[in-house]
């Protein structure tokens, strides 16, 4: 038995699959291969076996942490997948194949659970994540023309992977951006470029910019009256 | 009057280094806690009826009468904070958790206290990375210094708490969808009754509150309810913290005594709009909230007067938009954000979302004809009250309101395009 044949069905096929673009709702749910006939002989879904996968140790350490924290361990799902992105760069097959293995659930139900949730990248990803809000607040303050400018920044390159993101809790600093998970904000003219470059060259992006270094808006409210 | 209020939850939020647990029991903290373990766990539940506290995530459920809600007995009891806060415009319990993580530590203990809840959780959403290794900090410190644990404070309760982080998913702010997630599934809610206080979280009886309700819990302790029910107004005790965003010149967030004319909150407090701009609509209560107009800025800003005036006060957070942005665009951008947000476990919600966002483009677009106005309307009515969860209803309402509040707009937007096309 190979390792992939312990992986259950599919998932050659989603390797495969991995880093292409899948077109969704255009033609309905037409991935590619969706007309081939199903393979009635194949095995039913199995929790991968653990003396077939091989889960890097700091990876296991992590899993087995997050499942010891709740009463259940099925609620370690998102900490797993989110360790297991961390350790792969994305949700990778392999990725979610690790976690399951550890986990004791089949990578079906992990798949289930990482489709689901925007911050789980189900595409090979950039060393640098970067979500733009485009939401309304945001986007009444300009974050429409600063997605535009950051993607023009990023050009071809996929080392900074650029998302659009929904509402993240930040419109004090409208428009603003999460590099990383770490928020900085407002941008104005010019912030696109200066942060497409520090983060190329290795530097903290628009450090000024942070969002912990922010005052409160009581206190600015305060400082004007005075 | 001056809009400003003494404010209680935002008092120390400029004290520096208020995240470390000894700044915080300098200013006062973890006193209302040992108040609260003092009292019998009825008298913590008298209290907090007796402050009229309603729930500041967005409902507005009475939270004292929430909590008398979880049988009593020796049971697993749970207890979940709902910091998945996803509501678009609302960043308040943002800047609460990252300011003063102890003051919410602190709420969850006098709450569990007064549920009977053994294990706690806080549901963090996955974007507020920072906010999360702060209050993760902040667990340590707590535990270390006997707030949390086994028999907290020499009293007879004991408590765990979890800091759990979401990935991305607004119906996660949901609550039976926020349980579901918890359990480490899909976040799709779930069929109610039965309600969480009866089977939540694990099966379990459950009680979910707010950020901010929690870190009210405190302060409630601490005056009386009796007295805490003297701020604000008949209805809508307290003190509230509001986020301001949108077309106004200081974005953030504001505590004010609830019943103050919404007018303060967005000029006074937040500085209104810009030089020569005119507030053209706003949401008072996150994008769910069905807009109102310039016309509305008196309005009192409290949960009965909002409601009165055909919209509420929901998360607490006031979006202004101007006289120069398009009715369509607001409408858009709110109308995507729903579609890309429903689970898609309910047909009206999942269709009917992604049914306004064609017809939102085809107006756009200029291929619409008035009645497409009115097909619209119909969908959102169609969504109203036939789903699982309120997530359609939350976008049915802020668009039904602006088709009926801005058709002129709408129409003359299609008429324009249409007659664009011809020439």
């Amino acid at each position: 038995m190979s390792p992939a044949d312990s992986a259950g069905p599919g998932f050659e096929y989603r390797q495969e699959l991995a880093g292409r673009e899948i077109p969704r709702s255009r033609e309905g749910s037409r991935t590619p291969g969706w007309d081939e006939p199903a393979d009635l002989e194949k095995d039913p879904a199995e929790v991968p076996d653990p003396a077939l996968v091989d889960v890097p140790a700091k990876l296991r350490t992590e899993i087995e942490k997050a499942m010891a924290r709740y009463p259940d361990r099925h609620s370690a799902a998102l900490p797993a997948l989110r360790a297991a992105q961390d350790h792969h760069g994305w949700c990778s097959p392999q990725a979610i194949l690790e976690a399951a293995c550890v986990m004791r659930v089949t990578p079906g139900y992990l798949t289930s659970v990482a489709t689901f949730y925007d911050m789980f990248e189900l595409q090979p990803a950039g060393e640098n994540i970067v979500y733009v809000c485009t939401n309304i607040s945001c986007s009444l303050r300009g974050a429409d023309e600063l997605y535009a400018s950051l993607e023009a920044e990023v050009g071809e390159r996929r080392d900074i992977t650029l998302r659009h993101f929904e509402c993240l809790g930040a419109c004090d600093i409208a428009p603003m951006v999460s590099v990383d998970h770490v928020y900085y904000g407002p941008l104005g003219k010019g912030d696109a470029k200066r942060l497409v470059g520090d983060l190329r060259a290795g530097r903290e992006p628009i450090p000024e910019l942070a969002l912990a270094l922010r005052a409160t808006a009581a206190s600015e409210l305060r400082k004007e009256q005075k | 009057m001056s809009a400003a209020v003494k404010p209680l939850l935002l008092r120390d939020i400029d004290e520096p280094g208020l995240s470390d647990i000894a700044v915080y029991e300098r200013r006062g903290g973890y006193k209302a806690l040992r108040k609260a373990l003092a009292m019998t766990q009825e008298a913590v539940i008298a209290e907090l009826e007796a402050s009229g506290l309603r729930g500041r995530g967005g409902a507005g459920f009475p939270a004292g009468r929430k909590a008398s809600f979880l049988p009593k007995g020796d049971i697993d009891k749970y207890l979940v904070c709902n910091a998945d806060e996803s509501e678009p415009g609302t960043f308040k319990d943002r800047e609460l958790m990252q300011k003063s993580p102890h003051m919410l530590i602190e709420g969850i203990v006098i709450a569990a206290h007064a549920a009977g809840a053994n294990h706690a959780f806080i549901y963090i959403r996955g974007e507020y990375e920072e906010q999360a290794r702060i209050l993760d900090a902040a667990i340590v410190q707590a535990r270390a210094a006997g707030y949390i644990g086994r028999r907290i404070l020499g009293s007879e309760l004991s408590l765990s708490l979890v800091l759990h982080r979401g990935a991305g998913a607004y119906i996660c702010g949901e609550e039976t969808g926020l349980l579901d997630s918890l359990e480490g599934k899909r976040g799709n809610p779930r069929l109610k009754p039965p309600f969480p206080a009866l089977q939540g979280l694990y099966q379990g009886p459950t009680l979910i509150n707010n950020v901010e309700t929690l870190m009210t819990m405190p302060h409630i302790i601490s005056m009386g309810g009796k007295k805490y029910a003297k701020l604000g107004v008949s209805g809508s005790s307290g003190t509230k913290v509001v986020s301001v965003s949108g077309h106004v010149r200081r974005p953030g967030n504001y505590e004010i005594e609830l019943g103050i004319p919404s007018r303060q909150i967005i000029f006074d407090l937040a500085g209104g709009p810009p030089p020569s701009r005119k507030v053209k609509m706003w949401f008072p209560g996150g994008s769910s909230a069905p807009v109102l107009t310039a016309k509305d800025l008196d309005v009192p800003y409290d949960f009965d007067s909002l409601a009165k005036a055909g919209s509420m006060l929901g998360s607490g957070a006031i979006i202004v938009i101007d006289d120069k942005t398009p009715v369509l665009d607001v409408a858009l951008k709110t109308a995507k954000f729903y579609r890309h947000e429903s689970c898609g476990k309910c047909t009206p919600c999942r269709e009917g979302t992604n049914w306004t966002v064609k017809m939102l483009e085809r107006i756009e677009a200029g291929d619409a004809t008035p009645m497409d106005l009115d097909i619209m309307a119909s969908v959102q009515e169609h969504i109203i009250g036939n789903c699982l969860c309120v997530l359609g209803d939350a976008m049915a309402m802020p668009i039904g309101s602006m088709i009926a509040k801005f058709r002129g707009e709408f129409e003359a937007h299609i008429q324009s395009r249409q007659l664009a096309s011809v020439a």
